[in-house]
């Protein structure tokens, strides 16, 4: 039951923050300097993303074969793999460090 | 919303979504794992949505108060916050119909609906989102059922598939020397955050790179701030 509360309780919490913007904004458009930052947004939060994935809790729990995963990733996209390919190439690579 | 741009978010969505079915099926055994049985973690899945919050509630309910695992979960969405009102400008209708299309909000979703400019395409946005949700009910109702070992999972590297994803989203998403700067301080803030926060909050962090990579002292960088897909 406790976990049923929880998830309930999560959902609605979860639910709000995404509506919370749009019902106090309205269809008051940002001003300039807001929409700037808007605009750079998702770059940052990619970044973020990023580091708190591969961070672990409190960045100790960095995990090299996952990092060289994504670094693989990374250069195998840069090389013009396909987005998918890419990340299976990167899996691939974190799977075969930890056999070694 | 048009079709066109509903239908360009879908297959937008497939390549998250295949990252996002991994991520299901691991949450699925894990919450299977965490006693919530078999429909709880695929009611989670259809409803929160979530899965850096159903992911704390998994790992934090057992070992705690349901109040500090609520807590963890919710903080981790802090993001959505800023998002909602990122996305507002490109919404359409009354206040309330709003709400109702800021519901699609997930990371890759948001990333994927950037026109530049802080312009959003909310068809491209929906149908992203369409995909991903999919792929988290199914992963989940997968991993419910085949309960994998988390063990197996990450030795097959399982764990690289997201953050390879938000890699690749943001090497596409970087067309601009203020989205380069957007980016490493978004993530140099972030993870000086991880040191003495919690994550929910370090990804709150992130955000403060946006502001300022678009500080005037930028202004004068080549590039402006993207451009239209």
């Amino acid at each position: 039951m406790k976990a049923w509360i929880a998830v309930l309780v999560v959902t609605v919490g979860a639910s709000l923050m995404k509506a919370l913007g749009p019902l106090t904004l309205g269809r008051r458009r940002l001003p300039d300097p807001a929409r700037r930052v808007v605009s750079l947004m998702a770059p940052a939060l990619l970044a973020g993303l990023i580091v708190v994935e591969l961070g672990g809790d409190g960045l100790g729990g960095l995990d090299r074969a996952q990092v060289a995963g994504v670094a693989v990733a990374g250069i195998a996209w840069r090389l013009r793999a396909p987005m998918l390919l890419a990340v299976l190439l990167g899996a691939v690579a974190a799977a075969a460090l930890r056999l070694l | 919303m048009t079709r066109e741009s509903f239908v360009a978010g879908l297959r937008l969505g497939i390549g998250p979504g295949a990252a996002t079915f991994v991520l299901g099926v691991s949450f699925g055994a894990a919450a299977v794992a965490a006693g919530w049985g078999a429909v709880l973690p695929v009611v989670s899945s259809m409803f929160t949505f979530s899965g850096s919050a159903q992911f704390t509630l998994v790992t934090t309910l057992p070992t705690g108060t349901a109040a500090a695992a609520i807590a963890a979960a919710l903080l981790i969405n802090t993001r959505y916050l800023v998002m909602g009102i990122a996305i507002n400008d490109s919404l359409r209708g009354g206040r309330w119909w709003r709400a109702v299309q800021s519901q699609a909000l997930v990371d890759a979703s948001f990333v994927g609906a950037h026109d530049g400019g802080g312009r959003f395409d909310v068809g491209r946005l929906v149908g992203m989102t369409v995909a991903q949700w999919t792929c988290w009910v199914t992963g989940t109702a997968l991993g419910v059922g085949l309960q994998p070992s988390p063990d197996l999972l990450e030795r097959l590297g399982a764990d690289v598939v997201f953050p390879a994803f938000f890699l690749l989203l943001a090497l596409e998403e970087v067309r601009s020397p203020r989205a380069a700067v957007a980016l490493v301080v978004g993530g140099t803030f972030s993870g000086l955050a991880m040191l003495f926060l919690d994550p929910g909050l370090a990804l709150l962090a992130a955000t403060a790179g946006a502001a300022v990579a678009a500080a005037p002292i930028h202004r004068r960088a080549r590039g402006d701030v993207g451009s239209p897909r």
